[in-house]
């Protein structure tokens, strides 16, 4: 256990968060720190502000106060086109996909591109065929073969690969950071563990990766190390080798308070 | 997700090498959605011609496109509406709205017109025609994006608002053919292909159908609208404005209904306020025979385009078998709850 502040620059940081909703308090004064190349599982009871947190990175809240950082350097997003541009990815819990467009189509969405010279400029026609080709690559280097038809709608596709869609277009775009809202929560067993996989699989490539879930098992199998949040504020960061799903339980409900000195707050890998 | 396993994939294709007649129907309506209303079109010809074989004849088939150039050509803007999941009732109204201002604009200050502002350039009064028509879709776009108000209501209080304000402006008066210059008339003219009369109008509808069918294929707007329409939270999640794709929709669509007004002018040879009442729901009805989804982000225009000829043929042909003009009303109206019936079914495809 260390507990001195690590040299190395968090990847994503919040400083301080509030967030509040009328006289509700989503944020009390939050501080989270993603460092590279790790998955951070994100965990806490119901109205603990998991979901308000993500959607400030998101940039689908503004935070009354406080700061966020990516890479050391002070952000302020007001939407999530321009969290994106600023390289944090969120692959929210209803997997934000069109159903009735096909797969290329939804990994493009928002930022399509254009066919080169005049028929782009002028005409201003969709590359489609580049897309398709290069939504087949991103799915082929995710280990997703059987979606052999990239011009298939993505209503036509099982939970576990409309994920894969979803998860596919962030890590498409060359982001930093990846943040999962409960990936697994609507998934069969056997697609939740290719979720699983797929986390590893996106951190062995380097990205970093904030995971939000319910599911302890789950938390234990993939996440570095563990925020656990509790009533707008953080209550512990530990890991999985500190600490038993149990403690963590307890953390959460308040039954157990973890000394900062035996806390994870320095990157593991 | 998906293990590379071959197992599940020669399961998968079995289970789809399996599928039953219907369920094999169902797939390929749901993918190709102007197939149900092409068939519709097919079967109506058949059984017209079979009741009178003059339907066929050249004279009749050219007199059905000119019949359909009004309805297909706001069809248009009907269908980028409903695309998003919108509806517009006002289509018909300021169809009115801007061919009048149009027609008043260009008459000779002679003639007993109402504004003071006639006499102007041909050119410019149907420039500034459609651009009113642009104006009242902005307004409808308006209304609908910054108080976040549901397009049915909008566009139910903006019909009202343009049907009076022609009135209003243009004291109820219909111009009449000789009074309007040349050039507002222009679309109503036709030309010969061998046997068959066509009128400019119904060309430039064709060309109308040919670029916007282009835009919504191959265009990131294109694909937005289809997006907007089928899930707005999570186009909005993926980076597109949606009140900016919606806006523009809606005058996208009042620039369609502004040149709508000018082949009007043509097709009708005189500008009168009194334009039938039921445009508006013949073009949801084109929209909706077409195969185009009341509920957005699936359809497309050339179904919409076949809808409308469906309605004229139907029309058509049973003014021809020698049926009451209450017949037609019937059949459309027979169609269009088919059409609802069958595209809910076909939603359930899986394709």
């Amino acid at each position: 256990m260390t507990t001195q502040t690590s040299t190395v620059t968090p990847i994503l940081q919040g400083k301080d968060l509030v967030k509040t909703f009328g006289r509700v308090v989503g944020l009390d004064g939050v501080n989270i720190e993603l460092y590279p190349g790790e998955v951070l599982a994100v965990v806490g009871d119901n109205g603990a502000g998991k979901s308000t947190l993500i959607k400030c990175f998101s940039g689908a809240h503004v935070p009354d106060s406080g700061e966020m950082f990516v890479n050391g350097e002070k952000v302020v997003f007001h939407s999530t086109h321009e969290a994106r541009e600023g390289g944090v990815e969120t692959v929210f819990q209803t997997l934000a996909v069109a159903p009735a467009l096909d797969i290329a189509s939804n990994l493009y969405l928002g930022r399509e591109v254009r066919k080169p010279g005049f028929m782009g400029t002028i005409f201003r026609t969709l590359d489609k065929k580049a897309m398709r080709e290069q939504s087949a690559a991103q799915l082929r280097n995710l280990g997703i073969s059987t979606l052999q038809n990239i011009t298939q709608a993505v209503e036509t596709l099982s939970g576990g690969q409309r994920q894969a869609v979803a998860v596919a277009r962030c890590a498409a775009f060359g982001s930093k950071v990846i943040i999962l809202d409960e990936p697994t929560a609507a998934l069969g067993v056997n697609e939740s563990a290719r979720v699983l996989k797929m986390i590893q699989d996106l951190r062995d490539r380097g990205l970093s990766i904030i995971l939000i879930s319910h599911n302890m098992p789950q938390v234990f199998e993939v996440a570095d190390r563990i925020h656990v949040a509790r009533l707008g504020k953080r209550a512990a960061v530990v890991t999985p080798q500190s600490h038993s799903m149990n403690d963590v339980v307890a953390i959460m409900t308040g039954a157990m308070t973890v000394p900062v000195e035996e806390q994870q707050l320095a990157p593991v890998r | 997700m998906s293990s590379p396993s071959t197992g599940t994939v020669d399961l998968a294709e079995e289970f789809m090498g399996r599928r039953s007649t219907m369920q094999r129907i169902q797939g390929a309506l749901h993918k190709y959605p102007w197939l149900s209303p092409l068939i519709v079109l097919a079967v109506a010809v058949v059984i017209f011609y079979l009741l009178n074989s003059r339907f066929l004849l050249p004279q009749n088939l050219s007199f059905i496109t000119q019949q359909t150039v009004i309805v297909g050509t706001l069809a248009i803007a009907q269908t980028l509406v409903i695309l998003t999941a919108g509806i517009d009732l006002s289509i018909g109204a300021i169809m009115i709205f801007s061919q009048m201002l149009m027609a008043n604009l260009a008459v000779s200050t002679t003639a007993s017109n109402v504004l003071p502002i006639a006499g102007q350039n041909p050119y410019l009064a149907i420039g500034l025609g459609i651009l009113g028509g642009m104006a009242a879709g902005a307004l409808n776009g308006f209304l609908i994006v910054r108080f976040n108000l549901p397009p049915f209501i909008v566009t139910l209080g903006t019909l009202s608002i343009w049907t009076a304000l022609t009135l209003i402006f243009f004291k109820a008066r219909t111009i009449q053919g000789p009074e309007i210059p040349d050039q507002l008339k222009w679309l109503g003219s036709t030309f010969k292909i061998g046997e068959f009369q066509l009128l400019y109008g119904v060309i430039l509808m064709l060309i109308m159908y040919a670029i916007f069918g282009y835009i919504l294929r191959n265009t990131a707007w294109g694909l937005h609208i289809y997006a907007v329409g089928d899930d707005p939270n999570a186009s909005e999640l993926s980076g597109i404005s949606t009140k900016r794709v919606i806006f523009s929709v809606y005058l996208v669509a009042g620039l369609i209904i502004g040149i709508a007004g000018w082949i009007t002018i043509g097709r009708v040879g005189s500008a009168s306020p009194n334009v039938d009442p039921l445009l508006n729901l013949d073009t949801i009805t084109a929209v909706v025979i077409g195969g185009t989804s009341l509920f957005g982000g699936r359809g497309t225009l050339i179904g919409t385009l076949i809808g409308a000829f469906i309605i004229t043929v139907v029309e058509n042909g049973l003014s021809l078998a020698g049926l009451d003009q209450a017949y037609r009303v019937l059949a459309v109206g027979i169609l269009v709850i088919l059409a609802v019936a069958v595209d809910q079914w076909i939603r359930k495809a899986k394709a």
